[in-house]
């Protein structure tokens, strides 16, 4: 490819560079609108400043965008599911049974556990979003919250636990002193049919 | 030292500005939108960036010429300043008036290199000498085409002082001592016949008087650039590949001294380039007829409405010049070595000798 040059070819290239700079300083005053993504304006921006004032205007996100992970405990029967299909192993699960009736989900399961660490370590996460998908009563969901980033990483570990730390020991207890009794009974029961027998 | 202080802070005022207008220049040029948080538009933000600058730890590398090194940005501001003191802001208003205004403040100027070459040499960073050695090679080679062009101005005005050189180029001529007589002709031609010296505003201006020297203003514009390291001449201090140049090891104030310096000198060639060329301190508009444009936007002499619209040509045209500084390293990328000192020996330094040649010529057409 041959290229003109001289010093007339010099001085229109320059003027037309400058002309090019002049036109995107002029139309300036325009912007760009926080519209999203499904939004047919998104991909035409004719002219314009292009950035957003981030913290004050943001482009919402889609419905199905995959962000931080939320689980609604009073929904949650601790299946242990989602910590089992993690592809990182984020989710960390310990569960006690319970001893009495404790209600149901808002779908309707019956609850019969607790969960006295239910904790995310959404530093570790991947948002592959599998976990929401095998969710049996949909407590664990994505929400669109993306910007949650900490100063300290160990409060990246999120804990959705309802029950405070005495809670769950008494829980603990509870079910031990419950399995206690139903041992002695059985151990009762056998002793009564040998007796019998 | 009144007019010490005056102009120091001024000049302080005037490059915070310029700092400000650089970055929204710049952010708008490549759709962004700049400083927004400081101040309503971000307006604070270069105040802001002085006081980081003045809270920093002032550190001098152990391994550096210590006191080179800490001697160089006050040199460096010491010569650009002394610059400003032979600029006439109004036709009153000179803060050293001397007779060789012009002589004075291209020797003053040339002192600045020998600060960058301090700076370089006693940061002891290969770096920093390379951006100091770019930038000297620069500066002195460029001084050749930009101290000519100033020379065939001169020779048109026949006077090394700036004053003088400003009355010339507009209504108040006859109000300077020793010009009583003097009258400007269209194009500088007497033999036109027609007589400018009450119109006034542009066509007394020198590029106008004598349009050769619209030239010359175009070589003084770009050789003034590559003065003050500015882009498209920016190798000095090339980001991408020197860092900074040579004021890489410079830190806290020292470090705000040298920008200080740095848009000094910007400001500081765009005046030079105003008084020379585009009528300096005088009013734009002519007097055309009935339409007293050019007395009603002049003032008088002596009085506060002399001063002020003296000041205020004076400045809006430096700021345009200013603008188009910004605009054009916004536009266009660097030069190599090779194509700066092409652009300046075989291009810039014969056209500007050619130039001092015709002005010559049309000097003596002007009598």
């Amino acid at each position: 490819m041959k290229y003109k040059s001289g010093f007339w070819e010099v001085v229109r290239s320059l003027l037309s560079g400058m002309r090019l700079t002049w036109q995107h300083f002029r139309r300036a005053k325009n912007r760009r609108a926080p519209v999203a993504v499904a939004n047919e304006s998104y991909f035409k921006q004719p002219e314009g400043l292009v950035t957003l004032t981030y913290p004050y205007e943001a482009i919402p996100v889609p419905d199905n965008g995959r962000y931080r992970l939320h689980n609604e405990i009073d929904d949650c029967i601790v299946c242990d599911l989602c910590a089992k299909i993690c592809p990182v192993n984020c989710i960390t699960i310990e569960s006690v049974k319970a001893t009495e009736d404790i209600g149901m989900t808002s779908d309707g399961t019956k609850k019969r556990l607790y969960a006295p660490v239910f904790d995310i370590d959404m530093a570790k996460c991947c948002y592959c979003g599998l976990c929401t998908t095998v969710c049996p009563t949909d407590c664990l969901t994505m929400t669109p919250v993306y910007d949650f980033s900490e100063v300290d990483i160990k409060n990246m570990i999120y804990h959705f636990t309802d029950l405070t730390p005495e809670q769950a020991e008494e829980k603990k207890l509870l079910l031990e002193k419950q399995q206690q009794e139903m041992a002695a009974a059985k151990a009762a029961a056998l002793a009564a049919r040998k007796q019998g027998g | 030292m009144l007019a010490f202080l005056l102009t120091l802070v001024a000049l302080l005022l005037v490059v915070i500005m310029l700092a400000y207008a650089e970055r929204k220049v710049a952010a708008f040029m490549q759709d962004r939108m700049g400083p927004t948080e400081a101040g309503p538009y971000g307006s604070l933000q270069a105040v802001l960036d002085v006081l980081k600058l003045l809270q920093k730890e002032d550190i001098v590398p152990a391994a550096a010429d210590k006191k080179l090194f800490k001697l160089a940005p006050i040199l460096i501001f010491a010569a650009v300043f002394a610059g400003f003191a032979v600029i006439p802001f109004t036709p009153t208003l000179v803060p050293a008036g001397i007779g060789i205004g012009v002589f004075y403040l291209l020797s003053i100027i040339s002192l600045d290199v020998i600060g960058l070459l301090m700076a370089g040499w006693g940061s002891n960073n290969k770096y920093a000498m390379l951006g100091a050695m770019r930038s000297v090679a620069q500066i002195v080679s460029y001084e050749i085409p930009a101290g000519l062009a100033i020379l065939s101005a001169v020779m048109i005005c026949q006077s090394l002082d700036f004053q003088e050189i400003s009355y010339q180029q507009g209504l108040l001529m006859n109000q300077f001592p020793g010009m009583e007589g003097e009258k400007n002709w269209l194009l500088g031609m007497r033999e036109l016949g027609i007589n400018t010296t009450a119109v006034g505003g542009i066509t007394t201006w020198n590029i106008f008087r004598a349009p050769l020297l619209l030239i010359t203003f175009v070589i003084y514009f770009i050789a003034s650039l590559a003065e003050s390291n500015r882009a498209p001449f920016d190798i000095p201090e090339a980001e991408s590949e020197l860092v900074a140049g040579f004021h890489v090891e410079y830190s806290g104030f020292r470090f705000a001294v040298l920008f200080l310096a740095e848009y000094s000198m910007m400001v500081l060639v765009c005046l030079v380039a105003v008084i020379l060329f585009l009528g300096s301190w005088n009013t734009p508009f002519p007097n055309i007829g009935p339409l007293q444009l050019a007395s009603s936007t002049t003032g008088t002499v002596g009085e506060l409405s002399g001063m002020l619209w003296g000041g205020f040509w004076l400045l809006s045209k430096t700021f345009v010049l200013l603008f188009v500084q910004l605009w054009l390293r916004w536009t266009y990328p660097r030069l190599r070595v090779d194509q700066l000192m092409h652009l300046c020996w075989k291009v810039l330094t014969p056209a500007a000798l050619a130039v001092v040649l015709l002005a010559g010529i049309w000097r003596l057409l002007m009598i």
